[in-house]
């Protein structure tokens, strides 16, 4: 575990050319037969899939087939809603997330989110990226600083912000807004984000230098981005999961959903005859 | 026809309008007026720095500071219950309550302030005093804390019911926001909803101040009628409002210098809860441009 740490990219290239089952090839997220229920309605019917590390898988499918429900059982957000429930059985990192002494908290700094509308809080761009430290009751001042600029820099925006950082973070354009929202992610150093639709408010130039963003993220991270954009997500994910109607119709590597689907409704979708 | 019917329609609101118009300037005309004269025999200086306030008596001095302590050190009292209260409340309602406790529990919370302010000015003298005199035997059977507790309890719902709508107005984003980066409810709540909300709490809070302020029959029931220039919450004062009952249901003069007081004393009030009133205006505006 010590060397993975300390050298990733040897020990990867080592494992790769050696075995399949590698440590890079068990899953970052793993489910099985997840079933979910808003009151009486059944949204998700069944399904088991498993995300490995470092890789960017997009959930595409029509509105309503279940992709921001599933997205959201991986830091527990559908938590909230009245009258979700679920069964089936979701391991990050191999735990259990659903068990009981589960610290829903401690998930969510694992597992980071972003959303499809930007939405910073209405604090300094600042204090927006250092809130995740602040929470976690990180006091120092040093830490939270340089966390806070090296954010920034992975996400592109400190060029941009460096001279106003005490500027509220709702004064920037929407894409800069975005970007800020990955930033205050990033600040708590999760392993695994999840995004659901974070460009779809945006306009094609930010969206490209999102885009842009997550394939450089791909190195230290495990992303799963929810996409109705065909191009976006044969562009910058790995393997690309289709939903339909609750079930989980396609996965596979993106080349072969994109050139060569197996299920004639997936070929249908992604060329745009139905959805 | 239609034509007709809106016409009459149009005029008819605008008639209200220049009616409610018309009486509020009428008000402060009069108010001024009497005000005028008031302080045509008695030097706004005396009135403002006199520490006495005995119009009624032989010996007589004009100087509002007790009457205005009486209904600042009330209003403190209220507001120090009301607020810690009317906070904790609308926070439970918007951030922890599930959805049909806070539907059922607002409107009833709403009917503390409906309750007539009498009834709390009598709660006050034979529950509220009596009750505290088993803690305090040396507190006066009138006194600022009974009627000031009481008068907090009442503006309860001013301070839970517009915090919480500021509260629930929050967008939905934000909450999610800060769960998705691992806080919890209560870090939610205290560090990105309050902030966020915090010009309409300010507004409540200022809303609930003036309402304190206004109030005259707890204090006129409860907290004596003794004009005193005192920071002690054991002893009778008496309030701006209070002392303008006193004299309205008393035999003086119409016309007299006696007379006059009610208004000076008026628009001393009239004053306060006008600034009060204005600044939470303007915070409600800039609020709204904030979020739209
Ligand atoms: N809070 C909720 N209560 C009840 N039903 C819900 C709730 N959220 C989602 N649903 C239903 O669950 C189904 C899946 O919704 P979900 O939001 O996961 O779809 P989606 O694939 O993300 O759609 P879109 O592409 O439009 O975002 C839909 O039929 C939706 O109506
Ligand atoms: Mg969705």
């Amino acid at each position: 575990m010590e060397i993975t740490m300390e050298n990733p990219k040897k020990k990867d290239v080592v494992l790769d050319s050696i075995v399949d089952t590698s440590l890079k090839k068990t899953p970052k997220i793993e489910t099985k037969n997840i079933k979910v229920w808003y009151e009486e309605f059944n949204a998700i019917k069944g399904i088991s899939m498993s995300i490995k590390p470092n890789t960017v898988t997009a959930f595409i499918g029509p509105s309503g087939c279940g992709k921001s429900t599933f997205l959201r059982l991986f830091n527990r957000m559908n938590d909230y809603v009245d009258g979700f429930s679920l069964e089936g059985k979701i391991k990050i990192n191999g735990q259990n997330i659903y068990k009981k002494n589960v610290n829903v908290e401690e998930l969510r700094k694992e597992v980071g989110m972003v959303f499809q509308k930007p939405n910073p809080f209405p604090k300094s761009i600042f204090d927006n990226v250092a809130y995740g430290l602040k929470i976690q009751g990180i006091k120092d001042k040093q830490l939270i600083n340089d966390r806070v600029i090296s954010s920034l820099k992975q996400v592109g925006l400190w060029e941009e912000v460096k001279d106003d950082l005490k500027k509220s973070g709702l004064a920037l354009s929407g894409g800069q807004q975005q970007r800020l929202c990955i930033a205050r992610t990033l600040a708590v150093e999760p392993s695994i984000i999840l995004m659901d639709e974070p460009t779809s408010a945006l306009d094609p130039i930010s969206t490209a230098k999102i885009e842009e963003l997550i394939f450089q993220l791909k190195q230290k991270y495990t992303i799963v981005i929810v996409t109705h954009n065909m191009q976006q997500a044969s562009r910058i994910s790995d393997y690309t999961a289709f939903f339909y109607l609750g079930e989980l119709i396609e996965f596979n590597k993106t080349k072969n959903i994109f050139t060569n689907p197996e299920k004639k409704q997936t070929e249908n979708y992604i060329t745009g005859r139905f959805g | 026809m239609r034509k007709i019917k809106e016409l009459i329609i149009e005029k008819t609101l605008m008639t209200s309008a220049l009616i409610t118009i018309a009486v509020t300037l009428g008000i402060i005309l009069v108010l001024s007026i009497e005000a005028i004269q008031f302080f045509s025999e008695v030097s706004i200086f005396d009135f403002l720095t006199d520490t006495q306030w005995t119009p009624l008596f032989t010996e007589k001095h004009f100087g509002i500071l007790p009457l205005l302590s009486g209904t600042l050190l009330t209003s403190f009292i209220a507001i120090s219950v009301a607020l810690p209260i009317g906070l904790t409340i609308s926070i439970y309602l918007s951030e922890y309550a599930p959805k049909a406790f806070r539907k059922a529990v607002k409107p009833l919370l709403e009917l503390l302030a409906s309750i007539p302010t009498v009834v709390y000015g009598f709660f006050a003298l034979v529950v509220v005093t009596p009750f505290l005199q088993g803690f305090f035997p040396d507190l006066a059977g009138f006194n600022s804390l009974s009627a000031g507790i009481v008068m907090g309890i009442m503006i309860i719902p001013y301070i839970s019911s517009i915090s919480e709508d500021a509260l629930h107005a929050v967008p939905a984003s934000l909450r999610e926001a800060s769960y998705g980066m691992g806080a919890t409810k209560l870090q939610t709540a205290f560090k990105v909803i309050v902030p966020a909300a915090s010009s309409g709490i300010i507004v409540s809070i200022i809303l609930a101040i003036s309402r304190a302020i206004g109030e005259t029959m707890i204090v006129a029931i409860a907290a004596g009628q003794q004009p005193r220039l005192t920071l002690d919450p054991t002893v009778p004062v008496e309030t701006i409002t209070a002392y303008i009952v006193q004299v309205s249901l008393g035999d003086v003069q119409h016309g007299s210098l006696e007379y006059r007081t009610i208004f000076a004393a008026g628009i001393t009030l009239f004053t306060f809860t006008f600034l009060l009133n204005t600044l939470s205006y303007r915070i409600r505006k800039k609020y709204q441009e904030k979020y739209e």
